[in-house]
């Protein structure tokens, strides 16, 4: 299979961006570099290309019973604009993937997916939806994604529309409004650790949208930011990345994001094994830590506790904000305390860490 | 980007500085461009004896893990920099940075 293009390819290029592939996808990883990006989406604000991401609309009558049955979280706590976030389980527990449900009204739901899982999940879907009154479609090709991420972010969106952006708080979004002219969908929403909006429009008017943000933006700071940066500011954050931290074989439990997992709102996908494993305690836990000893932990290095390998890191990286390598690791409950101190095999030799809490880093004043 | 004259260079972006029998070897500004911002550098011990080709130290990015390829064949006599803080490099400046700070009246 070949890498795809973004609507915004010839715009990544012109910007500099050094392409890479990501879950089928041609995307750039970083333009100026990743540590100035990751600041200035810290400080200032920072644009990316999030279009690879998969959207699959669900309608009808059932639209809310299949989604229940879908998904972990309590989609009956939405209200008409609200956005969830929430992992789709499989029966054993183990997770199909994570994902961002809005819901338009009681009938309308949109779902954006992980573009590496989107084919997987669009499957998981219509399989599961076989006996509910929904109408599935599979509209990735028709979205283009837009994130503008950042303090700033609500600043330089407001030279460009007259919609009334302090009234849109976090995780709520607008079905229809306009920026630059373009028809939006904009909701509150990121995976970045900051405040900053996801905006959603057809593939045609991308590149003209991300001109507009970009020119509204750069006297104040604003980059384009790419996947590098991505993943080190949602990691710095606590977020889970799919493929690391929530996996086929790791359950919403283990990861730590159990929150998001409604045990008493009915029946649904896994809730007989997650139970399971939340009354009994889950094997094994997502921990953070960090390097006490030099060097830079990467994803699949063995963690070590007297010589025994104990579990995996799952990410690992040098974290910019904070100045420090620090790393996710999946390993024995056990050793899972703040204060346990574990080795991470570096090519072959042990090297000293810590288990820290999570999450590494927490924006002003948010809670 | 910087290209010094008189170095020689391999395919895998060393290059090499030989006087009688001892040789420097480093990696390329171009190299270290590509690699995007280096975090960590792991440097070899003395005294091991590497074949051309082997990978003998490594340099990390944010994102990447890259072994450092030995030019040619030897005995490490001298690790010369011993880089503790990689953040102290921050401090310190390149070429032109230099350049300017000479022009300036170098002080």
């Amino acid at each position: 299979m070949t890498a795809k293009q973004t609507p915004l390819y010839q715009t990544h290029l012109k910007y500099g961006g050094k392409i890479v592939e990501f879950g089928g996808w041609l995307l750039p990883v970083q333009y100026s570099g990743i540590k100035a990006e990751h600041e200035a989406v810290r400080t200032k604000a920072g644009l990316f290309d999030v279009s690879h991401m998969g959207e699959v609309t669900v309608k009808g009558s059932d639209a809310l019973k299949f989604l229940q049955k879908l998904v972990t979280n309590d989609v009956a706590k939405l209200a008409d604009n609200q956005v969830l976030y929430t992992p789709m389980c499989y029966p054993n527990g183990g997770t199909v993937d994570d994902l961002l449900i809005y819901k338009e009204n009681i009938r309308e739901y949109l779902l954006v997916v992980n573009a590496a899982n989107t084919d997987k999940d669009w499957k998981w879907i219509q399989e599961n939806a076989t006996s509910f009154d929904v109408t599935l479609a599979n509209i990735s090709d028709q979205v283009a994604q837009l994130a503008l991420q950042g303090p700033l972010a609500d600043k330089i969106l407001a030279k460009l529309t007259t919609a009334p952006l302090e009234q849109l708080k976090y995780y709520w979004f607008w079905p229809e409004i306009e920026v630059a002219g373009k028809k939006v969908l904009l909701s509150r929403t990121g995976y970045t650790g900051e405040d900053g909006f996801e905006l959603y429009c057809v593939p045609e008017e991308a590149a003209e949208l991300w001109e507009a943000i970009m020119a509204a933006g750069t006297g104040d700071g604003l980059i384009p930011a790419g996947l590098g940066c991505r993943d080190t500011l949602r990691f710095e954050a606590g977020f889970p990345l799919y493929g690391h931290e929530l996996a086929k074989n790791i359950s919403p439990i283990e990861a730590g994001i159990a929150l998001f997992v409604k045990l008493d709102k009915g029946e649904f996908n896994g809730r007989d094994a997650l139970s399971k494993i939340k009354a009994e305690g889950a094997a094994h836990k997502i921990v953070g830590f960090e390097m006490t000893d030099r060097g830079v932990a990467r994803a699949e290095y063995p963690v070590l506790v007297n010589g025994r390998n104990v579990g995996r890191v799952t990410t690992g990286s040098y974290a910019p904000s904070l100045d420090k390598n620090l790393g996710l690791a999946l390993i024995d409950a056990e050793y899972a305390k703040v204060g346990q101190q574990i080795c991470i095999e570096i090519r072959g030799k042990s090297v000293l860490a810590q288990v820290i809490g999570k999450p590494f880093y927490k924006r002003e004043g948010k809670e | 980007m910087n290209i010094v004259q008189g170095l020689k260079y391999s395919n895998g972006h060393e290059w090499v500085r030989v006087e009688g029998n001892q040789a420097t070897i480093g990696v390329t500004d171009f190299a270290q461009s590509q690699l995007g911002d280096v975090v960590f550098v792991e440097l070899p011990e003395d005294d091991i004896i590497v074949r051309a080709g082997d990978g003998f130290s490594v340099i990390e990015s944010v994102k990447a893990v890259s072994d450092i390829y030995a030019p040619v064949s030897g005995k490490i006599v001298k690790v010369t920099i011993e880089l503790t803080d990689i953040s102290e490099l921050d401090d310190l400046m390149d070429a032109d940075a230099y350049e300017r700070f000479v022009a300036e009246g170098g002080h």
